[in-house]
């Protein structure tokens, strides 16, 4: 169990070091998974790993919480701009949801019929 | 207030007990109404904790950084989790390969839809030149959409409320889009949810299937690597 969340923590470090040391434009984090994905593709994948990972995922949502909670700080700013803001976030996450989603469903519809359609 | 109470008051609210327990009771509660409410997406319990922990802090007169002071070990936990998404994309990995280039696609559609409808909506409806900086980067996981914007002029503290209000907006209205657009294939609901709504929307993928989950993952990380650098090219042409 602390090995394998010593594991995840040293791709997370990894990740940031190399992100800092080449000055790449990701989180260090986003290339720790990198770095996982590519441990697993090489040796498979552990039950420990699998449920240390499955604790962290089941409740990721709690994770965003404290970084929400950050709209107080904007409450000026928010107020000022409130309608651009709001029809800007609703507007752009519906069309991006809508458009990404039917260009991924037509181009793998179109590479066959493979997952059961 | 007796003496005592207000001196034990004091001690605790400088400890970070106080305020992690308050993060915690209020996602429970969250967590709660959700399911109480048949897991339906308006009632998102991330958005319900948001509510309860600010009405918390605003009804006791606390800072945000003296309530970031507890929240913090919470907050750290999103770097772990990132990494640990590695998990479900390699349980997927077969299915990801098949589509790579469909993915590819997608994703880059969608990095360019979502900055620019919402630069061009914000700016119809005459927002500053900062909020129209700050809600280009949107959709991408907060520590990226941050830099981006540092990087661009626009203000980085702005611009994590604004993906965090993006996420839950996407977690909420997302499948209902998908259902009426006719997308009912998991790897693309998943793949569009990510895309537009990050590591909120993949929280919400991977609770309701796991290819989903998984592709919504993966949308997360490519979606910050594609906006990392088209949005800074996309931004020299326009300003």
């Amino acid at each position: 169990m602390v090995f394998y969340l010593t594991l995840i923590l040293a791709c997370q470090l990894a990740g940031e070091i190399v992100v800092k040391a080449a000055g790449l434009p990701l989180p260090g984090p986003v290339l720790g998974m990198v770095i996982l994905f590519a441990g697993l593709m090489l040796r498979g994948l552990p039950d420990g790993l699998a449920r240390v990972g499955d604790a962290l995922l089941g409740h990721l949502s709690l994770l965003f919480v404290p970084a929400g909670v950050g709209v107080m700080l904007h409450a000026g700013l928010l107020g000022r701009d409130w309608l651009p803001i709001a029809a800007a976030l609703v507007v752009s996450t519906l069309l991006t949801v809508a458009v990404t989603g039917l260009v991924m469903a037509r181009l793998n519809r179109e590479r066959g019929p493979e997952d059961g359609r | 207030m007796s003496g005592d109470m207000r001196d034990i008051w004091v001690y605790l609210a400088r400890e970070p007990l106080v305020h992690l327990t308050l993060t915690l009771a209020a996602f429970q509660a969250g967590s709660w109404v959700y399911r109480r409410g048949r897991m339906n997406p308006l009632l998102n319990p991330v958005l319900i904790a948001v509510v309860l922990v600010v009405s918390g802090l605003l009804v006791t007169g606390t800072s945000y950084d003296a309530y970031f002071e507890g929240a913090q070990f919470v907050h750290f936990l999103l770097g772990p989790a990132t990494v640990a998404l590695a998990i479900p994309l390699y349980r997927q990995v077969e299915k990801v390969r098949r589509s790579a280039l469909a993915l590819g696609v997608s994703i880059v559609t969608g990095s360019l839809a979502a900055s620019a409808s919402a630069v061009a909506v914000a700016w119809g409806l005459g927002a500053s030149r900062d909020t129209l900086i700050s809600v280009a980067p949107k959709s991408v996981t907060a520590p990226v959409a941050m830099g981006i914007a540092e990087s661009l002029g626009g203000l980085p503290s702005l611009t994590a409320v604004l993906v965090i209000l993006t996420g839950i907006l996407g977690a909420m209205l997302g499948p209902w889009v998908l259902t009426l657009v006719g997308v009912r294939d998991w790897a693309a609901r998943g793949l569009a949810i990510g895309t537009a709504s990050h590591g909120i929307g993949t929280a919400r993928a991977l609770q309701v299937n796991e290819v989903a989950g998984a592709f919504a993952g993966l949308a997360m990380g490519l979606n910050a690597l594609a906006t990392a650098l088209l949005l800074p090219l996309l931004a020299r042409l326009v300003l």
